[in-house]
């Protein structure tokens, strides 16, 4: 790892962590009120990222897991040992680069985007708690301080939704969010503890060790797998949790980029795929992930093909992206997919930027709104338009390489999971190019009039669009893959052009360009009308519409039917009969004995005196005659 | 004749069961505490006639006996006091009236 001093290493989650210290309690304890907090959080980010590109450029080159050992920081009679230590492997770096990347390029948006905005040091605070928190959960070498840094990062999610909390809307979301990712973090614990009880160890080294030297059994590791994974589903949004995503768009969308677009939730993705080793030895968990994969890529597609507000389509579409990296986690390959979350980070936060650009200028994310910004956005609609490009996978974007990876693998493996991944891969161009043509083609609809936004947020866009073509390029070799741990035969034939020579590259491009064509031919030339397609396919659209109901099934039925008028009920009523059932019988019952006995104390002094006088009697005949 | 150790035990048990019965079966709280001061006497008549009689020597039943005058003296000064609370505040001292710890 070329030589870098622990000391630094230990800095990388220790700077953003310093920065949400000073603001948190120095800046707001003393009010300053400037952009000072801003630039604070973001030279802590950057020095972060310098360090993290420098870990990670030497892990390119040369690939290999280092540990570093930290302090003992909980001892409990020898039995649970926890020690604070950090991981450095090719994983982690790739998720290093990604984080603080994204989070230094984010932050530098949003000084344009939320500019004005009150409590900034409150927004830039958590962003930095954030960061510290998602490079702690990437870094950690235990699987309890994951586990915290997991929650941490929850609690973030949380507090950022919920960022504008006198908004009803956003509170909700925030809620929403943080008890549906909660359903999935029971199953996380749960695994921890059967980990723990079976491989009387938390460090995820260990724990593999044993795993692999047979000291666990199968069963063990099957339901612990599946443990992790159902964290995993909460935070990456997998159906059936992917709920509290398209609500979480409620919060200030520089967050929808960082959090709900390219970190958070891709962290599900990096456990699974850190916990691999657990995966890799039950066949049963894997088919699970690839399923739920597939077919949550599938689904959030669906629902992206209707949905009118901007962000929901690139909520959607995050979901659909991230089924596609469990999808790639479950045939069998941490690599592809890691490839993909690494790819998808940057096009995704590019789009989501670019949609809160959008947002800054219009004041609306409702795309029946908008039309014909083009003209007057040129910066945002170019980025835009090349976000959408990497996202469908076009040749020689960042996109297409690494779902080419996907694809090879789900072809190779499961010809119906393939089916399922491709059919995504066309809505995925066609809902993304509704996107474009509906924003930025067309006429301009609203009176107001938009202008492009300032260098501040075009200036981290364009970074974005660079990397959004080129993160892709890192593996015309095969290298990045390689290095993340490609389990599979290099049969693929890489190179720029050298992919063509695979008759699935094609494939994709023909898939990809006929939804960019249907797109354009409904929403620019109009040759097919919306409205009519939609009267066409109405029961399906009614569908996709309604989200499948899910929503409605979870707060309808499960959450008023099942848990609040039935279970609680069941509760209540278990409560009023039994417990407090017990405890006024057993009240009952001493207050009948008493009525009882108390007609002994009548208040005569005089009886009392000839009970205790008799009683005295009594013991004194007693002690004489029974010696 | 002089009278021996029987003949106090028959004195003191005699007082005492006067003290007894009239504890026993008075209302009034003073004259109740007036009979525990008759019973103490008998006691204390017991006490020295033990000593006198069984450890002529040391005295310990007479020290003891000065012992119980001095608590019942206090007694009797603290027991005279809440009567007269008593009496302040429910103008009766019968026993059978104060009555409102009863259920």
């Amino acid at each position: 790892m070329n030589n870098i001093p622990e000391q630094l290493i230990w800095m990388i989650p220790g700077l953003p962590l310093a920065a949400f210290v000073a603001l948190f309690i120095l800046v707001r304890s003393l009010k300053i009120r400037s952009n000072l907090n801003g630039y604070l959080a973001i030279a802590a980010t950057a020095a972060s990222f310098a360090l993290s590109l420098w870990v990670a450029a030497g892990l390119f080159n040369a690939p290999a897991e280092h540990g570093i050992t930290g302090f003992e920081w909980l001892n409990l009679g020898g039995i649970l040992v926890i020690e604070l230590g950090l991981t450095i492997n090719p994983l982690t770096g790739i998720m290093l680069v990604v984080v603080t990347l994204v989070s230094l390029l984010v932050q530098i948006y949003s000084l344009g985007y939320m500019h004005g905005s009150k409590s900034l040091n409150r927004y830039f605070a958590f962003i930095s708690l954030f960061t510290f928190a998602m490079l702690g959960l990437v870094m950690a070498d235990n699987l309890l301080i994951m586990f915290m840094c997991w929650e941490l990062v929850g609690l973030c999610s949380y507090l950022l939704i919920g960022f504008w909390y006198h908004r009803p809307a956003a509170a909700q979301a925030a809620r929403k969010a943080f008890f549906i990712t909660r359903i999935g973090d029971f199953g996380f614990l749960a695994a921890i503890l059967l980990l723990f009880t079976s491989a009387g160890t938390l460090n995820v080294n260990d724990i593999h060790a044993a795993a692999i030297a047979g000291a666990v059994s199968s069963t063990v590791i099957t339901w612990a797998a599946l443990g992790i994974f159902m964290g995993a589903m909460g935070k990456s949004a997998q159906f059936p949790l992917h709920t509290w995503l398209p609500d979480a768009m409620e919060g200030p969308t520089p967050v929808s980029a960082l959090i709900h677009a390219a970190t958070m939730v891709a962290s599900g993705v990096f456990l699974v795929g850190r916990m691999y080793p657990l995966f890799e030895l039950s066949p049963t968990a894997l088919s699970t992930v690839a399923t739920i994969g597939a077919v949550t890529a599938l689904f959030a597609g669906t629902i992206a093909l209707v949905m009118h507000d901007i962000k929901k389509v690139l909520a959607y579409s995050t979901i659909s992206q991230l089924g596609y990296m469990m999808l790639g986690l479950g045939l069998g390959d941490v690599a592809i997919a890691l490839f993909h979350l690494f790819t998808h980070a940057f096009f995704k936060a590019l789009l989501f930027m670019g949609a809160g650009s959008v947002n800054h200028s219009t004041g609306t994310f409702d795309m029946r709104k908008m039309g014909g910004l083009a003209r007057l956005m040129p910066w945002t609609c170019a980025t835009f338009v090349i976000g959408s490009l990497s996202l469908s996978g076009i040749w020689p974007l960042a996109g297409f390489f690494s779902k080419e990876e996907i694809l090879n693998s789900a072809l190779s493996n499961q010809p119906v999971l393939f089916a399922m991944a491709l059919l995504t891969a066309f809505m995925t161009a066609f809902y993304m190019f509704r996107v474009v043509f509906l924003t930025f083609g067309g006429e301009y609809q609203s009176r107001l009039k938009p202008h492009e936004s300032g260098k501040v947020m075009i200036i981290p866009m364009l970074v974005l669009a660079v990397l959004a073509v080129s993160a892709g390029w890192l593996n015309l070799t095969g290298r990045l893959t390689t290095i993340l741990g490609h389990g599979h035969e290099q049969s693929w034939i890489y190179g720029f052009l050298g992919i063509f020579t695979h008759p699935l590259a094609w494939i994709s491009l023909a898939v990809a360009g006929s939804g960019i064509f249907l797109a354009w031919a409904m929403y620019q030339k109009r040759w097919l009308s919306a409205r009519k397609v939609a009267w066409t396919f109405r029961s399906a659209y009614t569908v996709f519409f309604h989200k499948y109901w899910i929503d409605e099934l979870y707060e309808k039925y499960i959450g008023a039917r099942l848990f609040n008028n039935g279970l609680f009920n069941l509760f209540n009523r278990f409560d009023a009969v039994v417990i407090d059932g017990t405890v006024n019988d057993v009240a009952g019952l001493n207050l009948k004995s008493s009525k009882a006995i108390r007609t002994l104390q009548n208040g005569r002094l005089t009886q009392y005196g000839l009970v205790f006088l008799f009683g005295i009697a009594a013991i004194a005949l007693l002690v004489i005659f029974t010696g | 004749m002089v009278p021996g150790l029987e003949q106090y035990l028959i004195l003191s048990a005699f007082i005492f069961s006067i003290g007894l019965f009239g504890a026993v079966t008075k209302r009034s709280a003073v004259v109740i505490l007036i009979c525990i001061e008759i019973m103490l006497a008998g006691v204390n008549i017991a006490l020295v006639a033990f000593s006198r009689f069984i450890t002529p020597v040391e005295l310990t039943g007479q020290s003891f006996s000065v012992f119980v005058i001095v608590v019942a003296a206090a007694e009797v000064a603290v027991g005279l006091a809440i009567i007269l609370a008593l009496y302040r505040q429910r103008h009766t001292i019968d026993t059978d009236k104060i009555d409102l710890l009863k259920w």
